[in-house]
């Protein structure tokens, strides 16, 4: 449990448009890394590469490679699906199966993969992990009904759940707070820090007090301009990002100057 | 000076309140709600009165009340109401006007068909065939006035089973053809072909389907290959673009990040589709099937080339003719069992398209349902 991930030199494409460039990031295992960077510079696009979802969508591929405790997610021989078992996403919107019930959604991971498991060894799988998300009490209650039945932040953890549910390595974040409300925020906020004793977290945001408060390390994207590629500018700790940045880019973009 | 200003502004800008409020500026004339009944009344007498004048009948009386109608209320609106109001209840009536016109065939085959099906509905009908009903037999029932003999069970059983194969056979390939469209061929130069041919597929008249299929399996079993499954491949080459285009449609509404999330927790493709995919949409895809079997199940012709006509029971698809409803329908009317005494005929023609009415109504029912019950459950 908890990997370490560390990038080399990676590209990332949507067929001919290079939206990335020359990446290169080492990222911690057990320790909470956010993305930052203003709109369109590339965070989400390169966050999918972590976990092989960027090539999902048609035209998308990467040069460069991933090492996940040295071994790249990109080898020749490499099954995505073995990858994405193994690195787990939450996505901006919350998206629970709206034909499964809540207990169904946190088993969904190993149901869905055909996994046979008992009724008993379920029932703890989806305590443990609704408990492990800070859902367990809001709906111990109903765990039979919908899950599209929960209101936003609900279902945000219901995701968070259903993602710790298939115990991954690391647990990648794309703005999962972005349609909460400020107390499913910080419910989501302290669930994070939780979930750092365990899992390696990578979280895009783009509220700068929550990447502050989550987390050790931050990095900052950036974007020459439009239709040009995005590039890391600055990898950091948090507290040197926000206080004593190396970059001019990086100060004038927490400091609120642009973007 | 000042407070003169004041004052008469204070007067102009608070309108006076009290019992005796002035007219609301905002405010435009309304017409009472008697008003529009009332002029329905008139031109109901009105039209009444010139349909009179050239000879009352029950169409001019209408045509002649609905006119007046439409353009008096539409003046009275606009008088009292306005230029707008008007216009908007001249459309209105307009758009009543083509609904009530679009509902009078409907109204009326259902009338027809029930007038003239229900004497000859009953058990004996549902439940026995025509096997060994001759012209005689009618002849009989006519001098002696006795109920009419003979029934549509076997063409009742040949309609379902025929329906049921064509079914089997067109839900896997149209879903699958679907699932590869929207889940595999993207817009690939394979995919774009499958949804040209699947064009075309759509508008191959009946009577092509089933010419088609009685040559393919004529060239396959030669000349005794009239039967059941025939007929049902026929039905399935008119089923099975209706099937397509309908799973299509479902597939693509269900959201791209329900897929997305699926994948990110490394579950294969297949699976997601099977198990995500397909279970969002099963509700649209269920009724698409649903109607695309009411559609088929009143073909006739591609059934008469390819299943023949029977008049005994036969439940194997597999061998021997077969009758369907609409055969059955089209030979009591085209060729009477008597000759001399049609009534029977007739009669029993009429039952028939009353039960395939039924069958048909009874499928969009279910389609409903259906819809409703597989849907995805919202609620807490
Ligand atoms: N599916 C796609 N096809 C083609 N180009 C895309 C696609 N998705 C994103 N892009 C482009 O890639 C670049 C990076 O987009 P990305 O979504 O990664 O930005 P982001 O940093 O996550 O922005 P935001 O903060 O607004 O979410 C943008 O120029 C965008 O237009
Ligand atoms: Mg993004």
């Amino acid at each position: 449990m908890a990997k370490r991930i560390d990038v080399n030199d990676l590209n990332v494409y949507y067929s001919k448009f290079r939206a990335v460039e020359g990446v290169s990031i080492n990222i911690e295992p057990k320790s909470v890394t956010a993305f930052i960077g203003p709109s369109g510079c590339g965070k989400s696009t390169f966050l999918r590469t972590l976990n092989r979802m960027h090539e999902v969508i048609p035209g998308g591929r990467v040069e460069g490679e991933v090492l996940l405790d040295g071994d790249n997610l990109y080898g020749p021989g490499v099954d995505p699906v073995t990858v994405r078992s193994q690195i787990g996403m939450v996505f901006q919107r919350p998206n629970p199966f709206p034909t499964m019930s809540i207990k169904d959604n946190v088993l969904a991971g190993v149901k869905l993969n055909g996994k046979k498991i008992s009724k008993s060894d379920a029932d703890a799988l989806v305590e443990k992990s609704l408990r492990g998300a800070n859902l367990w009490n809001e709906v111990k209650d109903r765990l039979d009904k919908p899950g599209s039945g929960l209101s936003g932040g609900q279902q945000q953890r219901l995701c968070i759940a259903r993602t710790i549910a298939v115990k991954p390595d690391v647990i990648l974040m794309d703005e999962p707070c972005s349609a909460l409300d400020p107390i499913s925020t910080l419910a989501i906020e302290d669930l994070i820090n939780e979930l750092k004793n365990d899992y390696t977290v990578v979280i895009v945001t783009h509220n700068m007090q929550q990447a502050a408060r989550v987390s050790d390390r931050t990095a900052f994207f950036n974007i020459a301009g439009t239709g040009k590629p995005g590039k890391l500018i600055e990898f950091n700790d948090t507290a040197t990002i926000f206080s004593n940045p190396e970059q001019k880019a990086t100060e004038d973009y927490v400091s609120g100057r642009f973007g | 000076m000042s407070a003169m200003t004041t004052s008469e502004r204070r007067n102009t800008a608070t309108p006076p309140t009290g019992p005796s409020r002035k007219r609301n500026s905002l405010a435009k004339g309304k017409l009472p709600k008697w008003a529009v009944p009332a002029v329905a009344g008139g031109s109901i007498i009105l039209g009444a009165a010139g349909s009179t004048l050239t000879g009352f009948n029950v169409a001019t009386f209408a045509i002649y009340s609905a006119v007046i109608f439409l353009v008096a209320a539409s003046v009275a609106t606009t008088v009292v109401e306005g230029k707008r109001r008007g216009k908007n209840a001249t459309w209105t009536y307009l758009i009543y006007a083509s609904f009530i016109l679009a509902l009078i065939p409907l109204a009326s085959v259902l009338y027809t068909v029930l007038e003239k099906g229900l004497p000859g509905m009953n058990m004996h009908f549902l439940f026995s065939s025509m096997n060994g009903i001759t012209g005689a037999v009618d002849n009989q029932t006519v001098e002696n006035g006795t109920p009419v003999l003979g029934g549509a069970y076997h063409a009742l059983m040949g309609t379902l089973l025929i329906t049921l194969w064509a079914t089997v056979i067109s839900v896997p390939v149209g879903m699958l053809t679907a699932i590869y469209l929207v889940e595999y061929g993207k817009n690939g130069p394979l995919a774009r072909a499958i949804t040209f041919f699947v064009d075309v597929m759509t508008g191959i008249p009946s009577i092509v389907a089933g010419l088609f299929a009685a040559a393919f399996f004529g060239l396959l079993l030669g000349p005794n290959s009239r039967m059941g499954i025939v007929a049902a491949v026929a039905l399935s080459v008119l089923m099975i673009p209706t099937v397509v285009r309908s799973t299509e449609e479902m597939l693509k509404i269900v959201p791209n990040e329900l897929r997305e999330a699926s994948y990110a927790l490394g579950v294969r493709r297949w699976r997601t589709i099977l198990k995500v995919v397909i279970p969002t949409a099963i509700s649209g895809i269920a009724s698409g099937v649903t109607l695309a079997i009411a559609r088929v199940i009143g073909e006739t012709a591609p059934i008469l080339v390819t299943a023949g006509i029977a008049s005994n029971i036969n439940l194997n698809v597999f061998a021997n003719w077969m009758s369907t409803l609409p055969t059955f329908i089209y030979y009591q009317i085209m060729t009477p069992t008597s000759p001399t005494n049609v009534d029977p005929s007739i009669q029993r023609a009429w039952a028939a398209a009353l039960l395939l009415i039924l069958m048909v109504m009874a499928l969009n029912l279910a389609a409903r349902l259906i819809a409703k019950l597989f849907a995805p459950k919202k609620g807490r």
